[in-house]
């Protein structure tokens, strides 16, 4: 078919079409603005002074845009102190990414691969620990970091990467063992004929096929780690020196009066770090949190 | 340089180092045992620091806590069921109010919506960007939603000048602007903050539900429409029903997010002020501020049991997947 037949085909029932489907459109179209509006607002906001945010609208800058500066970022960083927050979420996330997904990949090639008595059982208690409130931990954990080996050690990062360790682990093993189950049979086994250890099994065959679930998993647990408030609170508490940013960003969203202009602005430094890893590896990340339907 | 910064280092080289040498050494061990030993004792050694961080962290802890909730504040006293009829007639109820209210609400808009959203890009050209669009606030905390809200729901006396979205619609309509936030008349702050949750959480229903639309065979609804079913009987006779399970999965997510909830709560109506109290900033509270544990702990084990059907629903979940496999 030509170009000229199709546009004349096309014409009058492809207007009749747009007409008819316009609806669904206009619908999907509502919900996206919706959607999108409230970051966009914030985003606006955040480069503009004190004074106009609490005076005017931030849509008001759409017909008349003035005023708009990165004053904010610089103070926000240097005056609230943020940069070091950021830092310190860097120093949590990344360790209490690192540890739980090593962990989990041995032992889920044991669940996996190996043969033991109660390893169904045993895996069932994992799949029920994946749900666990963490509040009912948080009392017997916060008194035996009081004295950890004869240190008090609430408010450091050694308590919270250990909790987000031990936090993360349930999900963890749960996502990998079930990727390297359905890893093929054949493969392990001509590899033990061939006089392969477990060891050499684990390491060159189901680490190197594991890694787009690996890949998962680290986002996955990156992002929530990164996101979390509450086990901040709870074993960095009032410690600011050892505070990720949500922390200081719930107590600066709560204090009114002082802090309303750096607000927006403290808000996308904390928010980059998730939306570049979402908006790069939004595949790996989708799939991770769809897996992580169970977690809840 | 920052002391931290080597000690965040050396945990990212020499744990990661450590936990090798471990496998790498559990294997020497086992070279020393008898044949048939070594497949005996192997997976044990693989699953040891898993089970010991699991058992220290996390089931040890649980069983502690309930014996707390039956303790004085500072487990020193046996107590009985004294720290439950506390709750239940003192800030017990309203927060399991609020709760219901979270878990209700927060399940019906996720899917509703998100179904909506998984039918409706199914039949455009850009769907793959509209649930990229609704999935973004999925890789913002808590706490980042509560502050991009705050400016949504920002209240200014009616009269000047409207800084936040909502309340400029509002005023528009010729309303008078609402404090959203603090304004407990039919729990308005809680549907406010119950509204930022689904915001956050549509998207992850619209990627699972239509993951499950697209596995659903165009034939079979093609055969429907062909014997003359209208669109909708299509919709409630065969998608629905298709789609059921993978409802189902997406409620149980929701309904332990919606018995979760605090970040918002927390941030937003200053750990449950105004009415919007729920289980977890309560026991945040009694914990961290009272330091009252008996009481800190009877909240958690609420809080575990009302979480309790959905862990049995994910096991037998489990069981069926593991069976059909």
């Amino acid at each position: 078919m030509t170009a000229a037949t199709i546009a004349q085909g096309e014409s009058p029932s492809h207007l009749r079409r747009l007409l008819r489907r316009a609806p669904l459109h206009l619908a999907l179209g509502a919900l996206l603005f919706i959607w999108l509006i409230p970051t966009i607002g914030v985003f606006i906001n955040s480069f503009r002074s004190a004074d106009a945010i609490t005076s005017s609208g931030w849509w008001t800058v759409l017909t008349a845009p003035s005023g708009l500066n990165l004053d904010n970022y610089s103070q926000v960083l240097s005056q609230e102190d943020l940069g070091s927050k950021f830092l310190n979420s860097l120093y949590i996330t990344i360790p209490a990414t690192i540890i739980p997904t090593m962990l989990a990949a041995f032992t889920a090639y044991a669940f996996a691969w190996m043969k033991f008595p109660g390893r169904t059982w045993l895996f069932l208690v994992l799949v029920a620990l994946i749900v666990i409130p963490l509040q009912t931990t948080f009392i017997p954990i916060g008194r035996m970091f009081n004295n950890f080996f004869g240190a008090n050690i609430n408010g450091t990062f050694l308590a919270i990467w250990l909790a987000h360790t031990a936090y993360g682990l349930p999900f963890a093993i749960y996502l990998l063992r079930n990727f390297m189950g359905s890893l093929p049979r054949e493969v392990f086994e001509s590899a033990y004929i061939d006089g392969a250890s477990p060891v050499t099994a684990f390491f060159r065959l189901a680490l190197p096929m594991s890694v787009p679930a690996i890949a998962s998993l680290v986002i996955f647990q990156f992002v929530f780690v990164w996101n979390d408030l509450l086990v901040a609170l709870i074993f960095i508490g009032p410690n600011t020196d050892n505070q990720p940013l949500t922390q200081a960003l719930a107590s600066l969203v709560n204090s009114y009066g002082s802090g309303w202009q750096y607000l927006a602005a403290a808000g996308f430094i904390a928010m980059i770090v998730p939306l570049l890893v979402f908006l790069s590896l939004q595949r790996f990340f989708v799939r991770g949190i769809s897996a992580g339907s169970v977690k809840g | 340089m920052d002391s931290r910064i080597i000690t965040a280092l050396e945990v990212v080289l020499v744990v990661p180092a450590v936990l090798v040498g471990y496998i790498l050494a559990t294997e020497r061990l086992i070279s020393l045992a008898q044949g048939k030993w070594r497949e005996r004792i192997r997976p044990w050694l693989w699953l040891t620091p898993a089970l010991v961080l699991l058992t220290a962290f996390l089931i040890v802890p649980t069983i502690q806590t309930v014996w707390y909730s039956f303790h004085n504040k500072d487990g020193t006293q046996w107590r009985g069921l004294d720290n439950y009829a506390w709750f239940l007639n003192g800030p017990g109820l309203a927060s399991l109010v609020n709760n219901v209210l979270w878990v209700v609400f927060l399940t019906l808009g996720t899917i509703l919506v998100g179904l909506a959203v998984a039918v409706l890009a199914d039949r455009v050209r850009y769907e793959s960007f509209a649930k990229s669009i609704l999935f973004m606030p999925m890789a913002i905390s808590g706490v980042c939603a509560a502050l991009i809200w705050k400016f949504m729901y920002w209240y200014q006396v009616p009269g000047v000048p409207q800084t936040g979205v909502v309340n400029e619609v509002l005023t528009k309509a010729g309303q008078n602007p609402i404090p959203f936030l603090i304004d407990s008349d039919f729990k308005i702050d809680t549907f406010a903050l119950i509204f930022i949750m689904i915001w956050m959480w549509t998207g992850f229903g619209t990627v699972i539900l239509s993951a499950s639309l697209k596995s659903i065979s165009p034939e079979l609804l093609e055969a429907a429409r062909v014997d003359g079913a209208t669109e909708w009987q299509v919709f409630r006779k065969i998608t629905f029903p298709l789609l059921a399970p993978t409802i189902a999965v997406v409620s149980t997510t929701m309904i332990i997010t919606g018995l979760k909830a605090f970040d918002l709560v927390y941030t937003l109506t200053a750990n449950g002020s105004y009415d919007t109290q729920v289980i977890a900033n309560e026991m945040y509270n009694q914990y961290f501020n009272f330091g009252q544990y008996g009481r800190g702990a009877a909240i958690a084990v609420v809080l575990l049991i009302a979480i309790i059907p959905v862990m049995l629903f994910n096991i037998r979940r489990f069981q069926f997947q593991e069976g059909i496999r």
